[in-house]
């Protein structure tokens, strides 16, 4: 029982341990910031739930140990890093970072001319 | 046990000095912004292995005070990028 219990905590801790190194070379390779937030945001949040889900056997498994903390803080994780990745690369398009030349299609361009063309039409003393 | 794990601490320190070079050179600012947020994430990943590493469970509050600090800074971050101000006055957004 303790041999099968060692044997899946080491396999969850390696799994976020090579999502964690999946991440750093996609940060360190890709051309431009969205693509760079694609590889950020996903395989970093999956592979710190697999690494904390590891840690949390190793405590209830081994030690006995049953932490809510590390439950609430995988929980908190797996809602709150999709939202910081769509706020960080909603912040770039809108202060004007270029994506790459490879990019094929651009579709939120035109909905932020044309935003933006409205909220002068509405408040046209704005500033 | 603790080779494997102290292993896994080198490798995630040195995930993070690949992230610390990103965020250095970035030729954006949002690009420091993604890097930052994945040090932040990588942080909690070193705690964790700290904690199994020091054989004591008491890190691991230090984990959910780190996440939830991490996701306000990355949202104050990407709203004063966005906009030039983190808190507003007007009630128009």
């Amino acid at each position: 029982m303790d041999l099968i219990a060692d044997i899946i905590i080491v396999l969850l801790v390696t799994a976020g341990i090579v999502f964690t190194i999946v991440t750093v070379i996609g940060i360190l390779r890709l051309p431009d910031v969205y693509t760079r937030a694609h590889a950020a945001s996903k395989s970093a949040t999956l592979g710190v739930m697999s690494l904390l889900l590891g840690v949390f056997l190793h405590f209830w498994w081994n030690e006995g140990h049953f932490s809510i903390q590390l439950l609430l803080g995988i929980a908190f994780l797996f809602i709150t890093s999709p939202i910081g990745g769509h706020l960080m690369t909603r912040a770039a398009y809108m202060s004007g970072v270029e994506p790459t030349k490879l990019t094929i299609g651009d579709d939120l361009k035109e909905a932020v001319i044309e935003h933006r063309k409205e909220s002068n039409k509405n408040t046209p003393d704005d500033k | 046990m603790i080779i494997f794990y102290s292993v896994c601490l080198v490798l995630v320190i040195l995930s993070m000095l690949g992230l610390l070079y990103r965020v250095w050179k970035g030729p954006s600012v949002p690009d420091r912004l993604v890097a930052l947020d994945a040090i932040g994430v990588m942080l909690i990943s070193a705690i964790a292995l700290f904690s199994i590493l020091f054989d004591t469970p008491f890190f691991i509050d230090a984990i959910l005070l780190i996440a939830i600090m991490s996701f306000i800074g990355t949202v104050s971050f990407s709203k004063f990028i966005e906009r030039g101000e983190i808190i507003e006055r007007g009630s128009d957004r």
